[in-house]
């Protein structure tokens, strides 16, 4: 049933696939600011799914051994320490590390070496100039020289990194999750049909019909789906597609202890999520914000969204993914035009002829 | 507080994540920013092993500005009781109380105890067999016993004597800036915490502490925790809902374990094995437990004792011959299992059972554990995976540096797997002291079995070859009553329930189950495995498989599980009333007293007797529970009252004092004395201790260094490095610094660094990060850092254990041992390995003074006359 939004813009999902009288849609409401990065989600996934491990690799970043969504993890818990400078943010608290006797942080430099252990990308990591900075003063040991910086994930925004002694200390933790886009450009692209649009609104990989083409990667503006190691086939998050339709939660909402996973219908979590956030702006966290939650961003928003206590950059989201199809109409609508002109034209052209 | 609950408890910590979620406010005090730190308000870094200045500080806060809960610490606690003229305390006497005996390093209590009990002069001399025998952990359900008769007291708080200004006394110099300097805690920090703590407490509003562990390993473990209780109780916090001491059981059935004991020094319900010596005769034995003339429970001992030993012998016990008394084992001494270990390495033990345990990573010293167990005939070790208890004879740190050689090894080790807790039927018992129904869910694969099946089988076996004998030693054994239904597909499973319904009680003559623990009788009529169960099968019920769930029941949930003892699920909950009975406010209502009814109801089951009411007073000389007056909530204590101060019952003092751990680089800033005067050591060349001031050469070893769990891994890794899904979320043992501490030693993220004490030395992979902060100790500058203790030579990830690194110094009191904190040197780079290490560690030794016939002071000496 394409419609005028099937591409882009605001839509339900499921109805817009062909689905007639499909269940309410269904997603996942990840409280960030309850997670207490234990991982249960992880190894629930992985023991639900049955997925192989993702070897045996200290990263060093923070407690994070995973290192991203690949195809051997559907869930992954980002940890970020966060050391600031001044005051305890929107709390009358001095800071856990204030008037203690403290350094430059050491956060700038453990992320570069982290940089350089996580799974290969195939993009080459390099070194932050704040680090550079950091070394030449004197404080802490220079990195070992390596490749220039090109916007691996850093514990802080570009132009953020502190320069005087920290008083004040986050950690932040983040379960990430394919985010079952409203638009999913995975599914789009898809030419042989394994990437499907199920009737809960969530996109699931069919095992048995993909190719492993690979179109699907480049597409996610989120860098979720990924194919296997040895198997070439894409593999990533089914929101438990076997279980919801037996009516059971997905194993890693059903694994989380702080309910900061939370399945349900969306538009219900999208309600909940907008009175978890008032809360929050009351306590005085006035950094927090809700991430693909809205209907009208670049993806249609997100069957999986997320309550984020800063930018999304610093969890190593983008900040404005868009679909790739976005502008279909507009190239298609272009292409025709130069075949129109290209016809008028060669009218034209042939028809000069007397 | 010494609790690092989001990470080592992450599903208890959700209740946590829900009271924030409605308003509370969390604080979490702690050595390094962990998780759990992630998700408090406030976090306030505090040097290891200095928590008792930390939380005397917070008393002498409440003392000064009178901040405490009057109504409630005049009516509850002992607050007004008068001590013993002859006390004299740590101001006095520079660190120690009276009574410091230099020859066996204990106290003679008789001057701590209330003014009116002095012509009961507590025995002298037995200090030290009550450490060697670790009897402060039957404290777990009652407290210290008590001469009979009322005490003395000034309702008005002002007479010197009296256990408020004693305590105030006490604490009076631990001033924020003694907490600053000692604990490395910022003033306004420190303030911060006493505000909200207090401002939090009263008639209207309840503060909860947590702690585990890390409060509990220490020279002082005990100390610590009752310095939180003081405050607790100081601000009505016990009893009530919302308040209380909360103590997170390491493993999942750990609270079991002790309430039907694996220790050695304990019988089910908190009754303490028999000693050679004190407990000859049964009657002996008894009135040691029940003190006749004393208040309270405890005095209905002898039921609970009979019943056990009816439990055990069955028909074969008897009046006649005291229900079997003489069949119990005795106690000789230290029978702990660090003395185990040593006795080992001495030859003097020839077997070892090992289920559920992994010593060989797990325990301090491992070396010594290790060396221990490759020095007997045979070692039986039941686990779900070849640990490195199992395998350390072939592979482990010893065969590489040559101490041990495999094809010597003279253990012979039996390995029997084990099978899980889901191939198993049975309870656990949890945190909160709630039994909770297990199904089995599959059948255990291959060979492994039940711990049930392991020991029915045995016990059987054993009788087997036993029949017939006429040694006296036999008898027990003999006529043990083993008799138990088999069921399951393999029809040899002993049947948990059965066990159940023996813990819970029944009549000798008709097997019927009994109600509860108050229906058991002294004349052998009853029979019960453990008094404080009995209940759990009341009705013929496994009430422990209750499972209505919470949003079908009020709050309290009673329909879910059952709780020791009675089912209540807050103990001494008759302090939610005032004195009158009402609850103290309407807001924290829980238990009251009903005129109309005449009884006492509630949410919960009253932790009192029912129809006592609150005007309630004894007549003269009444003893037992007749001696419990209408508004004495805390019923197995001596005198019905929360103790602020200890008349007895602990070996190292009435009032928690700060002291050093064992190994410290700071001098102790408060008193000449350094380190608890009664800690339990182990002064032998195969347990050197590093250097603490004031002897010399501290700086050899010139760091703090702390250990704990991940929520990746599972204590000693046994259940957790032999899974590829939470081997991968932590694959590599690691030490955390902080970026000071990695500048100043040269260590890099990721690289490799190793830590020396006087034990050995392992290697880790270094993690530069922020969460660590050095600490401004006094005028100098602390650093500490942090080790998981997870990683062993087996399974899937593998990696030096950080266990190695401790000494053996244990808490007098249940002889605990100190393993979280020490000192240590890090340096950048991997350890030397094959006997280089053991010569690298010898040169530390060497620089540090440490020799085989030197050891540290127990009492810290008077003379100026520092080690060379």
């Amino acid at each position: 049933m394409a419609g005028p939004n099937s591409l882009y813009g605001p839509v339900d999902p499921a109805p817009d696939a062909g689905y007639v009288d499909a269940p309410p849609r269904v997603g996942f409401f990840t409280d960030t600011s309850v997670c207490i990065g234990c991982k249960a989600c992880e190894v629930a996934c992985k023991e639900w799914n049955l997925i192989p491990d993702d070897g045996f690799n200290l990263l060093g970043t923070s407690y994070d051994n995973t290192g991203g969504l690949t195809a051997n993890s559907w869930r992954h818990v980002a940890f970020i320490e966060q050391p600031t400078a001044g005051r305890g943010a929107g709390t009358d608290s001095p800071g856990a590390f204030a008037a203690m006797p403290v350094g430059p942080p050491a956060s700038a430099q453990t992320a570069v070496v982290a940089a350089g252990t996580a799974p290969d990308t195939g993009t080459e990591p390099g070194v932050p100039p704040a680090v550079d900075a950091l070394a030449a003063a004197g404080t802490i040991a220079p990195p070992a020289t390596g490749p220039q910086f090109l916007g691996m994930p850093l514990p802080d925004l570009p132009g953020r990194m502190m320069d005087a002694p920290r008083s004040d200390f986050r950690w932040l933790m983040m379960s990430n999750v394919c985010k079952h886009c409203t638009h999913a450009a995975c599914l789009d692209v898809c030419p042989t049909g394994s990437l499907f649009r199920t009737e809960f609104g969530t996109v699931v990989v069919q095992e048995d019909i993909c190719n492993g083409c690979g179109y699907c990667i480049p597409a996610c503006p989120y860098g979720v789906i990924d194919r296997r190691e040895g198997d070439g086939r894409a593999w990533k998050c089914t929101m438990c597609y076997d279980r919801i339709g037996d009516g059971l939660t997905p194993a890693c909402a059903k694994a989380c202890p702080t309910e900061s996973i939370q399945f349900g219908e969306l538009d219900e979590l999208r309600a909940r999520a907008e009175r978890r956030l008032e809360s929050l702006h009351e306590q005085g966290e006035t950094s927090a914000r809700l991430y693909g939650n809205s209907p009208d961003d670049g993806v249609g928003g997100d069957g999986a969204f997320f309550l984020l206590l800063d930018e999304p950059e610093v969890y190593g989201l983008p900040p404005d993914p868009v679909v790739c199809t976005r502008d279909l109409p507009a190239m298609w609508k272009r292409a025709g035009w130069a075949a129109l002109a290209m016809a008028a034209a060669v009218v034209v052209s042939f028809g000069r002829r007397p | 507080m010494g609790s690092n609950m989001a990470e080592a408890h992450p599903v208890g910590f959700q209740h946590v994540v829900e009271a924030k979620r409605r308003g509370a406010k969390v604080i979490h005090i702690d050595p390094r920013f962990t998780r759990t730190s992630a998700l408090a308000h406030t976090y306030v870094p505090v040097r290891a092993g200095a928590d008792i200045a930390f939380l005397g500080g917070v008393i002498n806060y409440i003392l000064s500005d009178e901040k405490d809960f009057r109504e409630y610490v005049l009516a509850y606690t002992n607050a007004s009781m008068l001590v013993n003229e002859g006390f004299k305390d740590t101001e006095d006497l520079d660190g120690l109380f009276s009574g410091y005996d230099p020859e066996t390093n204990t106290y003679d209590q008789s001057t701590w105890q209330y003014a009116s009990h002095e012509e009961h002069g507590r025995s002298t001399g037995n200090s030290h067999v009550a450490r060697d025998t670790a009897s402060a952990l039957r404290h777990e359900s009652h407290g210290s016993p008590l001469p009979g008769g009322d005490v003395a007291r000034d309702l008005t708080l002002q007479d010197s004597r009296c256990v408020y200004q004693i305590l105030k006394r006490h604490y009076s110099r631990y001033t924020p800036e003694v907490v600053e300097q000692v604990c490395g805690v910022p003033q306004d920090t420190f303030l911060e915490v006493c505000e909200a703590w207090t401002a939090n407490s009263g008639r209207e509003r309840t503060t909860a502490l947590v702690y585990s562990v890390g409060w509990t390993q220490h020279t002082v473990g005990v100390q610590y925790i009752r310095t939180g209780a003081i405050i607790q109780l100081l601000l009505g916090n016990v009893g009530r809902p919302g308040g209380g001491v909360m103590a997170l059981r390491g493993h999942a059935s750990i609270q079991g374990s002790t309430d039907i004991p694996t220790l050695f020094n304990l019988l089910p319900g908190y009754l303490p094995m028999p000693h050679h010596r004190q407990h000859e005769t049964f009657r002996q034995w008894v009135d040691a437990i029940r003190h006749p003339g004393q208040k309270g429970f405890w005095a209905n001992a002898e039921a609970y004792a009979v019943s056990l030993l009816k439990a055990y012998f069955g028909g074969a016990a008897t009046a006649e011959n005291d229900w079997g008394y003489g069949w119990l084992p005795r106690l000789t001494g230290d029978h702990g299992t660090y003395q185990q270990a040593l006795d080992m390495i001495d030859g003097k033990i020839k077997g070892y059972f090992l289920l559920g345990q992994n010593p060989a990573v797990g325990s301090a010293h491992g070396r010594a554990q290790r060396l221990g167990m490759a020095n007997l005939d045979w070692l039986v070790v039941r686990d779900l995976y070849m640990i490195e208890s199992a395998t350390f004879w072939k592979d482990g740190p010893e065969v590489a540096t040559g101490e041990v050689v495999p094809t010597e090894c003279r253990t012979e080790v039996f390995f029997m797997p084990a099978a899980s807790h889901v191939e198993k039927e049975g309870t656990f018992t949890q945190t909160q002291r709630m039994l909770q129904w297990r199904e089995q869910a599959v059948e255990p694969p291959g060979d492994c079995r039940s711990e049930l099946w392991f020991f029915y089988h045995l016990g059987r076996l054993v009788r087997d070859r036993l029949a017939g004998s006429a040694a006296p030693r036999d008898q027990g054994i003999l006529n043990l009553n083993w008799d138990y239904p088999v069921h399951g597909e393999r029809g040899d499973e002993p049947s948990a329930e059965a066990v159940l319904k023996e813990i819970n009680g029944y009549d000798s003559a008709t097997g019927e189950p009994l109600p509860g623990y108050l229906s058991l009788k002294d004349d052998g009529t009853t029979a019960c495995g453990c008094w404080i169960y009995s209940g759990v099968y009341a009705d013929g019920v496994n009430q422990a498989a209750r499972r209505k769930p919470g949003s079908e029941q009020d709050w309290v949930a009673l329909e879910w599980g059952w709780v020791w003892p009675a089912d209540r699920r807050t103990l001494y909950n008759r302090a939610s009333a005032d004195p009158d009975g009402r609850p103290w406010s309407e807001r924290k209502r829980y238990v009251w007293w009903d005129p109309e009814a005449g009884e006492w109801t509630g949410y919960d089951v009253p932790d009192f007797e029912k129809t006592k009411p609150p005007t309630y007073r004894p007549p003269e000389g009444a003893t037992g529970v007749a001696a419990i007056s209408g508004d004495d909530p805390f019923i197995m204590q001596g005198d019905g009252k929360g103790w602020l101060y200890a008349p007895g019952g602990l070996i190292d003092g009435p009032m928690p004092t700060h002291y050093e751990p064992a190994e410290s680089p700071v001098r102790n800033p408060l008193y000449h004395q350094q380190a608890n005067p009664t800690r339990k050591v182990y002064d032998r060349p195969d347990n050197p201790i590093n250097p603490s001031p004031p002897d010399r050469h501290v700086d050899v070893y010139p760091y703090v260094f702390t250990t704990s769990r991940l929520t990746e891994h599972h204590t000693a890794g046994g259940m957790s490095r032999h899974l590829a899904y939470l081997s991968e979320l932590q694959p590599e043992m690691f030490v955390e610094v902080s970026p000071e501490l990695a500048a100043e030693r040269g260590l890099e993220h990721l690289g490799w660094a190793h830590v020396v004490t006087t034990r050995t030395a392992i290697e880790a992979r270094v993690m530069v990060t922020d969460r660590l902060t050095p600490l401004r100790i006094e005028d100098r500058i602390v650093h500490q850092i942090w080790l998981p203790y997870h990683w062993g030579g087996e399974g899937l990830v593998t990696g030096d254990s950080a266990n190695d690194l401790f000494g053996i110094a244990l808490d007098p009191n249940v002889l605990i041992q100190e393993s979280k904190v020490g000192t240590c040197d890090i340096r950048p780079g991997r350890r030397p390995t094959g006997p280089e290490l053991l010569a690298y560690v010898d040169e530390y030794r060497v620089r540090a003074g440490v020799a085989p016939d030197r050891y540290p002071h127990v009492l810290t000496p008077r003379a100026d006359k520092p080690e060379a």
